[in-house]
């Protein structure tokens, strides 16, 4: 009853932290606001019994990778943007579109629930960080390593980017 | 235990630790003022009170008193909301650290933790993510200092600002990287199960040494790097750079006056006690210490409290001193010792532990 009542309130602040993100003129308070759907996403999944999941997307997403948003923000002094009247086509055929691509997957999701499978709030049975460890270090270990090089290809990628001199 | 003893238990001892914490707090400007005036062969404060003990009440209804300015030209919202975040976030990671085992009081047996709980077999529950919730929240305390510098329009607060969050995302991995040695010793993430796993002595050859089992022996590289690293991260001297008063006025609260300053300035002190309390939790056995048999019942349910106030004492005299001694480092020496030196070593340091316990499992 007290998981319901929680989820329904961070659901609700995370999408309300969506809309604001569009809705707001200055980056900054876009940057705060896409803080504020991290923030209530990791409550979710505490609440889901996903604890170290939780605690990583708190550490690495609002804590690390916005820092950097609002760091660079701050850096270049980007000012409140300019609102324009919007363009027809995306009036006519985004609008639409939207509506379409959201029902599709609605309905999928729905139509699909049994396959699927689902998750009682608070009884994921994989959340805790030992079990985490041993789907990654022992199950997904090749995935999980080459994913890291990826990663790392990305690192170089971007530090080779960054130091070329024009 | 039933919610109602559980929420009121709960509230007297949040109740409790904030205020024994924001005493604590004022009491170390106190301390500090003292001991510095003592390094620098002065008397520090002696007006108020004996031994100017009472300065710190007098600091507070001075800070409560002083009209609050808002300049013109600030982001109101964000420039309102800064000082409330700093402090908020370091106030939450109090709530994870374990003072004590548990106490028994009126026959209610209770963990000496606000996020600790005593289950139905009378095993005491922490949470299992702990140390991540403190490093979670100390990286959600960034957003305080930057937002305070970005919202002050002033070129002063937003270049110390700027300092800070630089140094900060800097050292937040070297500081984390320093604790994944005492993960791979302990096998937790939960703070109450660390140091339990620090309880006994060390056996070298199954010999018993009668060295305390703390984790400090094995990691005393990881220890240096995680104390420069909280250093680092509390902007405290020789780190200070971003409130260097020499070239930026204040720093980030510039601006700020009254109560708003105040807020930063115990936001700072909190995360300085929080460093304390993880050091001693996770390198020094937390609450562990010889036993005393001569005391009575009520003082030896009180020594494991008073063995880790005092280590995390330890730890604020040490800060206090290192200000009492070392100057201030140049902006690209910080820099250059964060990336050159620390994260290269705490890495060292991780592939060294890890090959240790793996040989000897």
């Amino acid at each position: 009853m007290v998981h319901q009542v929680l989820f329904i309130v961070f659901a609700l602040i995370c999408v309300a932290g969506a809309v604001n993100l569009l809705v707001q003129r200055h980056p900054i308070n876009s940057a705060l606001s896409l803080v504020v759907v991290m923030a209530s996403l990791s409550l979710i999944y505490l609440l889901l019994g996903a604890e170290f999941v939780a605690a990583i997307q708190v550490i690495v997403y609002a804590g690390a990778i916005m820092v950097l948003f609002v760091f660079v923000i701050m850096l270049l002094n980007a000012g409140a943007e300019e609102r324009t009247r919007g363009s027809r086509v995306a009036l006519f055929v985004g609008v639409p579109g939207m509506i379409v691509l959201a029902g599709t997957v609605g309905w999928l999701l729905v139509s699909g629930s049994g396959k699927l499978g689902g998750v009682e709030i608070g009884k994921l049975s994989f959340g805790e960080t030992h079990q985490i460890a041993r789907l990654l270090f022992r199950d997904f270990l090749l995935p999980f390593e080459i994913t890291s090089v990826l990663i790392l290809i990305a690192i170089m990628g971007a530090v080779v980017l960054g130091r070329r001199e024009s | 235990m039933d919610i109602k003893t559980f929420i009121i238990a709960a509230v007297i001892k949040i109740a409790l630790v904030v205020f024994i914490m924001l005493t604590g707090v004022a009491y170390t400007t106190w301390l500090e003022r003292k001991l510095i005036g003592r390094i620098q062969n002065r008397w520090g404060p002696t007006r108020v009170g004996p031994f100017g003990l009472l300065q710190p009440l007098a600091d507070g209804v001075k800070f409560i008193l002083k009209e609050d300015l808002l300049p013109d030209y600030v982001h109101k919202g964000l420039f309102i909301l800064a000082p409330m975040l700093a402090l908020v976030m370091s106030l939450i990671s109090i709530a994870v650290i374990p003072f004590g085992e548990t106490i028994t009081v009126a026959g209610h047996t209770t963990a000496l933790q606000i996020s600790g709980m005593i289950q139905a077999g009378g095993h005491i529950s922490d949470i299992n993510i702990g140390l991540l919730i403190i490093l979670g929240v100390t990286s959600i305390g960034v957003y305080g200092v930057a937002l305070a510098g970005w919202s002050s329009n002033s070129k002063y607060s937003l270049l110390g600002s700027l300092r800070a969050s630089a140094q900060m995302i800097s050292y937040e991995l070297s500081l984390g990287l320093s604790l994944v040695g005492i993960l791979l010793l302990s096998g937790s993430l939960s703070l109450r199960e660390i140091v339990f796993s620090q309880s006994g002595h060390w056996f070298v050859a199954g010999h018993d040494t009668h060295v305390p089992h703390w984790f400090i022996f094995p990691q005393i590289v990881g220890f240096f790097i995680y104390l420069m690293a909280a250093y680092a991260e509390t902007n405290r001297i020789p780190f200070d750079m971003p409130e260097a008063e020499t070239e930026l006025v204040a720093g980030y609260h510039t601006e700020y006056s009254s109560m708003k300053f105040a807020m930063f300035f115990m936001a700072e002190y909190v995360n300085m006690f929080t460093v304390a309390c993880l050091a001693s939790l996770l390198f020094f056995g937390g609450w562990h210490g010889p036993h005393l048999a001569f005391l009575p019942p009520i003082g030896q349910a009180l020594l494991p409290v008073v063995y880790f106030a005092a280590k995390v004492f330890f730890f604020i005299f040490l800060y206090i001193w290192i200000r009492g001694t070392l100057p201030r480092f140049r902006y690209d020496q910080l820099m250059a010792f964060g990336w050159k030196f620390l994260l290269p070593l705490a890495i060292a340091n991780i592939i060294v532990t890890s090959l240790i316990v793996a040989w000897g499992a």
